[in-house]
């Protein structure tokens, strides 16, 4: 017997979905967020879902973990404090950043401008400088250098940094003042541009090494705390953790590059959508995970989600591969408001958040949310399953009725009206990642998870044209599952700026072997064998000239085989997708990246028993909720009792531990072999 | 002759009712239209100043062209009243001419597509972008000569023309026009962008029309722009007084030595309408500081500046245009008559936000900001490398933001929208030169409670012999400041030769040789104060001392005197009571010393001799 746990920490609650890989049975578990110190939660759910499986932690194999640690530490401006040494005359790079100021025109009146992550006083400039040949113009003075090390160390800096201009083709100077940094600073964690981002644009590059930085002191007591609190409870097993790009790395290499890991939460729940289709033998599928305050959405194609180069995190952009992944400002707290000038209805991004909440939860909200929309228009019953938790509809109807009189409508309408925006916002990031990246949302599954997921899924597939809208099996836990499911993987990237014409084929690919080399040898540092790992190379090509680079994969064998031709000419197609033309101009190959990746996990999904075709087996009661107008009847059903191949016909709703699925009139949900709500137009 | 416009399904559109729902989902999905147009542009445009620094411009509007989405008001109205052809399916619309447009478009740099979109038969709206190109010929590399008299010097113009005719696609016409330009291929790859972007929103729309119905769809543009007018009208009502406020500022010379030019503007409220009167701006040079400003822009501005001070929550479009009276007297600065220069417009441009701020503040101080969108600095560095190959750098600079009500105005910051920096890696990967400094230069912001962002010191070394062109604003007339804040530090351009030879050049420059070896300093103005700086806290100068935002010398405006980079709470107290009690009371603007101070002391201070009093001959 082979036990994954996967584990994800949210805001409010800790999920954990624990995984016999040998039979594909799970168990799942949500049990309250303890924000002090996660490990506490983690820990009581560790405990409570082995007890659930009869097992005990030492029978658990690998611990699989998603994490928002270095997300908030970022966002809330928590991180270490970092020093910074730059290039004599770009004391100021953090500073200036790159001079953008968002908003329109006159946006600059109200734009309240972010601190930077290195504070100025903490930014410090030595002499030296490459070229961007890379080659010295001139040399580094170590006196001064020991000199600039030693003020940084006495002003109390807790992690150093070092970007130079040029480094990205040559390290030399930047590795002399870590060597001299290591000396005068021993305790002081030591980032170095060149290492951590080998790519050109001394922005984006020294931001990406002072976020680094900044979270590791962060990430490190984070994670070692952890691991001792497992250790002690019993867990022998390897820890790791999902990286933004939906890839496991070790917890040990966590420590060292959290930047990776900042889009972890979010990437969690597009590998488990991955798995779901996997299962049910969907392999276009978009995402649509709904919280409290935001909604994510990603784009899978052939079971492979879209990645990008980029991970934003609040106002920053640093450079560490991710799924491509939007958030927009709407979920089930979102407040809905009419401002006094317009008279427009606006839903979010303001949240009503965990507290106080929807008004129907009784926690002392009082603006009306999109769940208290849901409440009135009976998509989410009052009495969720087992009784333990009550709504409160009546405050739900008096919150909106506020929005209907501003408005001048009824209250249904007003209601309804606040689920159509929330639902067009989704519809606008979806439309993000499918229609603007060329591809058709019509070939697509539409997958809502998250708590509130599967109450819009079916509306936005309806205006999406995306079918199925699946409710996954475990919507709630979706991304613990994802934690599970996932498999090892590590990239190294390199800036190489040549155009295609003046490039030999076989200096490429040295470049690429060595640097695949260095990839596998950190999986195999990891203890996974060298017949497991798979190895990847992405190039990324451009006309010569413009900005944006698209990525392209190709596998070691192909690119000898078939030469860098086949690249440029699926970039060409590429392009022609994206942006309708295409160009005589050069091409030019702008970045190396090499990718490897631990051996897949073939993980089969439990099936249920075929259904005896009497759904009043899981029938709870019957049921009222608005629709086309009018309040219409409806049924609630348990989602524990349905079967594989029932047929749900709208309107219905189903409900679960820790979510609820509409099924639209117009519409049936048919049950999956393992558990997954298709619904389709009927 | 008005455009003819052909439909071959001549129904007009039915008004019918929009619930607010729809209303609001149709705009949010006309705003999204309007950034899938930006990323379209940005991703496949070639040339630094689109692809890197954004200088290019969407824009969707219904079918009588009125636009609902975009940033700089439509030039679709001035457009089809002017163009003496036809409109029709499959047309898409080429120009570059601003003379052919009443101003629409301001300097022949900016190419404009305009893609009337057709659904079944019907013109149902016009989406449009322009973008600045980086050369199309003329006298000097970057086809924005300072010192041109006429506007034949400026290189190709082009009349609105049809790149696609019912379909057709004109080749010859765009090998024409691609053979006046010295950037050929980032010209093509920026046209193909621009067009690009277009056909994007054009889906889009056609999609939402599909989606909701075109008579839904024309009548929710009808009630988006009205329910801007509606808003508008309310805070022209509680915001614009009858009594007539008056604000002047300057452009500090022509780049021919002759200077300062004055933009005057007066403003009040007439029959629920506001008047914007140019009358008393200066006459029109015969240099190419002119812009030829479109009524409708100026509209636009006066909106969104309306807006981003007293509202920031109102997304605006054109619907309110019928409220705002623009008065611009013919043959002045802002109207130049046929065939005056216009590349040189983009300190006019910059200034008039500096104007409209002073003007809409003066009654409201406390949402008053200081100046400080002064220009937008250019440099220009072209020859021919030691390979044979060409080179050809245009590169926008940035200064510093003016204080403001919220807060300190950011350092070597855009006043422009979506504008960035080219990062220097890539300069000096893409060009022959080295950015050996790339910093803000203390105490260059003005003081005060908010001080003023600080402006930039860019140093260039060239590695190349060639030329250089520059175009700057703000050395002579300072940015002012506000409510007791200081005026900004002026722009200043210092060319230091290979043998430390120091020569201050002009912040206006055309076609100036340098060698390999040489330097420039390029430094812009600093953002003028907000608030009196004696009440700014003294430790938060000590903090911008080791951030090196300020020096020493620098606190002792904000009479906060540091020793050692620790304030000296005694002396500064002290101090600051002694300048309290010298200074005379504050006032709503300051200015700096009067022009004719300005002029006495101007080498001095510059290292450039005063601008000589404008003449003004008889032109046209």
């Amino acid at each position: 017997m082979t036990y994954r746990l996967g584990v994800d920490v949210g805001g409010t609650f800790t999920d954990l979905l624990l995984f016999d890989q040998t039979s594909g049975k799970f168990w799942r578990h949500k049990t309250p967020s303890t924000p002090h110190d996660s490990s506490e939660g983690i820990l009581n759910g560790v405990t409570a879902i082995c007890e659930k499986a009869g097992i005990s932690p030492s029978d658990v194999e690998f611990f699989l973990h998603g994490t928002t640690v270095a997300t908030n530490a970022v966002l809330e401006g928590k991180g270490a404090r970092v020093g910074l040494i730059t290039t004599q005359g770009y004391r100021q790079v953090m500073q200036i950043a790159r001079s953008f100021v968002p908003g329109g025109l006159a946006g600059w009146i109200v734009w309240p401008k972010p601190e930077p992550l290195a504070a100025l006083q903490d930014t410090l400039e030595i002499a030296g400088r490459m070229d961007a040949d890379g080659v010295e113009i001139s040399p580094i003075d170590d006196a001064e250098i020991r000199a600039v090390l030693t003020q940084l160390r006495d002003a109390g800096v807790q992690a150093l940094t070092v970007s130079l201009v040029n480094a990205y083709l040559n390290g030399a100077h930047e590795k002399r003042v870590g060597e001299l940094a290591a000396e005068i600073m021993p305790d002081v964690p030591v980032s170095l541009s060149h290492e951590v981002l080998p790519e050109m644009q001394e922005y984006e590059r020294t931001l990406t090494t002072v976020a680094n930085a900044s979270v590791r002191p962060v990430m490190r007591r984070y994670v070692r705390n952890l691991r001792d609190k497992l250790r002690g409870a019993g867990m022998a097993g390897s820890l790791s953790l999902l990286r933004s790009d939906g890839g496991l790395m070790s917890s040990e290499k966590s420590e060292e590059h959290p930047v990776s890991l900042l889009m972890s939460g979010p990437a969690g729940g597009v590998t488990g959508a991955i798995w779901v289709g996997k299962n049910s033998g969907i392999r276009n599928i978009l995402t649509l995970d709904v919280g409290g305050t935001s909604t994510d959405v990603a784009l899978i194609e052939g079971l492979e989600a879209r990645r990008q180069r980029d991970t934003e995190v609040g106002h920053l952009k640093v450079r560490a591969s991710a799924l491509d992944v939007k958030t927009v400002g709407a979920g089930g707290g979102s407040i809905a408001y009419v401002p006094e000038l317009t008279k427009a209805l606006r839903v979010g991004p303001q949240s009503a958040g965990a507290v106080p909440g929807p008004v129907a939860y009784q926690k002392g909200g009082t603006l009306p949310t999109v769940t208290d929309a849901n409440v009135v228009l009976g998509y989410l019953p009052e009495n969720l399953l087992g009784g333990t938790f009550q709504l409160d509809r009546e405050g739900a109807k008096k919150a909106v009725q506020t929005i209907a009189d501003a408005l001048g409508i009824g209250l249904m309408e007003a209601a309804r009206g606040i689920i159509d925006i929330v639902n067009e916002n989704m519809f606008g990031a979806l439309r993000m990642i499918s229609v603007q990246q060329g591809y058709d949302p019509r070939d697509f599954a539409l997958m809502g998870f998250g708590g509130a997921g599967p109450l819009h899924v079916n509306a936005v597939a309806r205006l999406m044209g995306s079918w199925p809208a699946v409710s996954p099996v475990s919507p709630g836990v979706l991304c613990a599952l994802g934690d599970a499911t996932t498999r090892m993987r590590t990239e190294t990237a390199r800036s190489f700026s040549k155009r295609v014409a003046d490039t030999a084929e076989e200096d490429v690919i040295a470049v690429l072997d060595e640097m695949a080399r260095q990839t596998r040898a950190e999986l195999l540092a990891e203890g996974i064998n060298e017949a497991d790992i798979t190895s990847q190379f992405e190039l990324d090509v451009r006309y010569e000239g413009q900005a944006f680079e698209v990525p392209l994969s190709i596998d070691p064998e192909t690119l000898r085989r078939d030469g860098l031709k086949a690249v440029t000419d699926r970039f060409d197609a590429e392009h022609l997708r994206l942006f309708t033309f295409n160009m005589d101009s050069a091409h030019e190959l702008v970045n190396l990246r090499a990718v490897a990746m631990g051996p897949a996990l073939d993980l089969p999904a439990p099936e249920l028993p075929a259904s005896d075709g009497n759904l009043d087996r899981a029938k709870i009661r019957d049921h009222q909720l608005w629709a086309d107008g009018a309040m219409v009847p409806a049924a609630i059903y348990d989602r524990a009792l349905l079967q594989s191949g029932d047929v749900i016909p709208g309107p219905a709703i189903v409900v679960e531990m820790d979510s609820t699925t509409l099924i639209e009139a117009g519409c049936n949900g048919t049950v999956d072999h393992v558990g997954n709500i298709l619904i389709n137009l009927a | 002759m008005p455009a003819q416009i052909i439909q071959a399904n001549e129904t007009p559109f039915a008004t019918v009712a929009v619930d607010p729902v729809t209303l609001d989902i149709i705009e949010n999905a006309l705003r999204n239209a309007r950034i899938e147009m930006d990323a379209t542009l940005v991703r496949t445009a070639m040339s630094p100043g689109i692809r890197e620094q954004g200088d290019a411009f969407p824009l969707i509007a219904d079918y009588q062209g009125r636009m609902i989405v975009g940033q700089f008001g439509s030039y679709i109205g001035p457009f089809l009243e002017g163009f003496e052809g036809t409109v029709e399916d499959g047309d898409l619309i080429f120009l570059s001419d601003p003379y052919s447009v009443g101003g629409a478009i301001s300097h022949c740099n900016d190419w404009l597509v305009l893609l009337p979109v057709f659904k079944d038969g019907r013109l149902i709206a016009y989406t449009s972008m322009f973008g600045h190109q980086s050369d199309i010929g003329g006298m000097v590399p970057g086809s924005m000569p300072i010192h041109a008299t006429s506007i034949f010097q400026e290189g190709v113009r082009i009349p609105p023309v049809k790149i696609w005719k019912k379909g057709v696609y004109n080749e010859d016409l765009i090998k024409l026009v691609m053979h006046q330009s010295r950037t050929a291929d980032w010209c093509k790859a920026d046209l193909n962008a621009l067009i690009a972007s277009c056909r994007v929103a054009a889906a889009r729309v056609v999609e939402m029309a599909a989606r909701f119905g075109d008579d839904m769809f024309t009548s929710a543009t009808d009630l988006l722009l009205e329910r801007n007018y509606r808003a508008m009208k309310h805070l022209i009502e509680t915001s614009i007084g009858e009594d007539k406020v008056s604000f002047e500022d300057y452009i500090c010379d022509d780049g021919m030595g002759y200077g300062p030019y004055k933009i005057k503007c007066t403003m009040w409220r007439e029959n629920g309408r506001v008047v914007l009167d140019f009358d008393g701006t200066d006459p029109q040079s015969k240099a190419s500081i002119n812009m030829f400003l479109n009524e409708n822009m100026m509209r636009m501005f006066f909106g969104i500046y309306m807006i981003m001070i007293f509202d920031p929550q109102i997304l605006f479009n054109d619907g309110y245009y019928d409220l705002i009276d623009v008065r611009i007297p013919e043959g002045s600065l802002l109207k130049p008559k046929f065939p005056a220069a216009l590349s040189g417009r983009t300190h006019v441009l910059g200034r008039l936000f500096d104007i409209l701020g002073g003007l809409l503040g003066q009654k409201t101080p406390e949402f008053l900001n200081a100046a400080g969108f002064s220009s937008s600095p250019h440099l220009f560095y072209a020859g021919t490398d030691k390979n044979g190959k060409w080179f050809q750098l245009f590169q926008i600079g940035f200064g510093g933001i003016p204080g403001r009500p919220m807060g300190d105005g950011p350092d070597g910051h855009s006043l422009f929208p979506g504008f960035t920096n080219v990062p220097n890696e890539f300069l000096e990967r893409y060009f022959p030169l080295i950015i050996e400094r790339y910093e803000t230069v203390a105490d260059s912001g003005g003081a005060g409670l908010h001080r003023g962002g600080n402006g930039i010191d860019m140093v260039y070394r060239f590695l190349e012999d060639g030329v250089i062109a520059i175009h700057d604003d703000r050395w002579f007339v300072p940015p002012w400041g506000v409510n007791g804040g200081e005026p900004g530090a002026r722009a200043r351009k210092v060319l230091v030769k290979k043998d430390g030879t120091e020569i201050v050049v002009g912040n206006k420059l055309e076609d100036y040789p340098v060698e390999a070896g040489d330097r420039l300093h390029f430094i812009t103005w600093g953002g003028g104060g907000w608030g009196d700086p004696l009440d700014r806290d003294p430790a938060l100068l000590a903090k911008e001392l080791t951030q090196g935002l300020v020096t020493e010398k620098g606190a002792l405006r904000y009479g906060v005197v540091l020793v050692d980079g620790a304030v000296d709470a005694a002396a500064t107290e002290t101090l600051r009571a002694k300048m309290r009690a010298e200074r005379g009371p504050i006032e709503t603007f300051n200015f700096g010393p009067d022009l004719e101070t300005l002029r006495a002391n101007c080498l001095a201070e510059t290292g450039l001799p005063a601008p000589q009093a404008p003449k003004w001959g008889t032109v046209g």
